[in-house]
């Protein structure tokens, strides 16, 4: 995730946002698709959107990427 | 300790749409959280077993941030994580469309539950700012150093705290001024206020909104696509 600039961290961005349960839903396609180095911004951009306005979210992600890494790298 | 108190109604299941595509993996977990009897048993063990795993390896690697979080209350609280979050894939089965492995899928309840617990947890004890008070406006404006940056945002944040007055409802004013004035964390504001990150998330996303709009009014920020 990219780094907020102040006015962001403030206002947010104003497109189309998923939410975090929206967010949470598809998170897992959206990991896999980026692991894939497939554009997931084009490809869900409501959870991109979201990631970059709450950064629990954005967070999570960075775990579940994480984790997703570690287990394809893993036995 | 495990509170596995919610057991899938197998005939209510429906075959989620795109499950002929599914990895082999995928499907076994599949089928053994649909099953019955032993094997349902079996699968909700093994679904158990790997989420803990999953909330211990993010707990981990989120110790930096929590160290004062350790020994058996770390561990009570990853075993919550893994309950909660077992509990939600079992409620949430029926949307898994095969869009990723089902692991993944899982992993992010996991995560989700643990983080949530974490936030909550070291938040406890300590006061969550309400008051869009001097100081607080201050502080954010004393973050730009160049001097025509400076009078810019001086002027936007005199202007954004006159919309936050005058436009935000008190719900909406209380999470902004806690989440986004002062960096309290989400899931710590959804406890105190008895709700769900989702929830507060929304009441600050609308908050956000107005108050977009009403500095694009002012002319303090450009006009913006709002879709």
């Amino acid at each position: 995730m990219s780094e907020r600039d102040p006015l962001t961290r403030l206002l947010g961005t104003p497109g189309k946002d998923a939410g975090c349960e929206g967010a949470l839903a598809l998170l897992a396609e959206y990991v896999e698709r980026e692991l894939e180095e497939r554009e997931v911004r084009d490809l869900l951009p409501a959870v991109a959107e979201h990631l970059h306005n709450c950064p629990a979210c954005a967070e999570d992600y960075e775990g579940l990427i994480a984790l997703a890494r570690e287990r394809r790298i893993g036995p | 300790m495990t509170r596995l108190t919610v057991a899938v109604e197998p005939e209510r299941v429906q075959i989620p749409p795109g499950s002929a595509q599914l990895d082999l993996e995928s499907r076994g977990w599949i089928e053994g959280l649909r099953a019955t009897g032993a094997e349902h048993a079996r699968a909700l063990k093994r679904l158990h077993d790997l989420l803990l795993r999953a909330a211990y390896s993010e707990a981990q690697r989120r110790r930096h941030l929590y160290p004062e979080i350790d020994g058996a209350e770390l561990d009570d609280l990853c075993r919550q994580a893994a309950d909660d979050a077992v509990v939600a894939v079992t409620r949430k089965l029926d949307g898994y469309r095969g869009a990723s492995r089902f692991t993944t899928w899982a992993y992010a309840f996991a995560i989700f539950e643990v983080s949530t617990k974490l936030r909550r947890h070291a938040w406890r004890g300590r006061s969550i700012p309400t008051a869009d008070d001097d100081a607080t406006w201050d502080r954010l404006g004393s973050g730009a150093t160049a001097a025509q940056t400076r009078i810019e945002s001086t002027e936007l944040l005199r202007a954004l705290r006159r919309a936050v007055t005058e436009e935000l409802t008190p719900r909406q004013r209380e999470v902004f001024i806690a989440v986004a004035l002062n960096d309290v964390e989400i899931d710590a504001v959804a406890e105190r206020l008895q709700s769900t990150r989702g929830a507060v998330y929304k009441v600050l996303h609308d908050a956000r909104r107005k108050l977009r709009l009403r500095l694009e009014q002012e002319g303090h920020l450009e006009q913006e696509e709002h879709r």
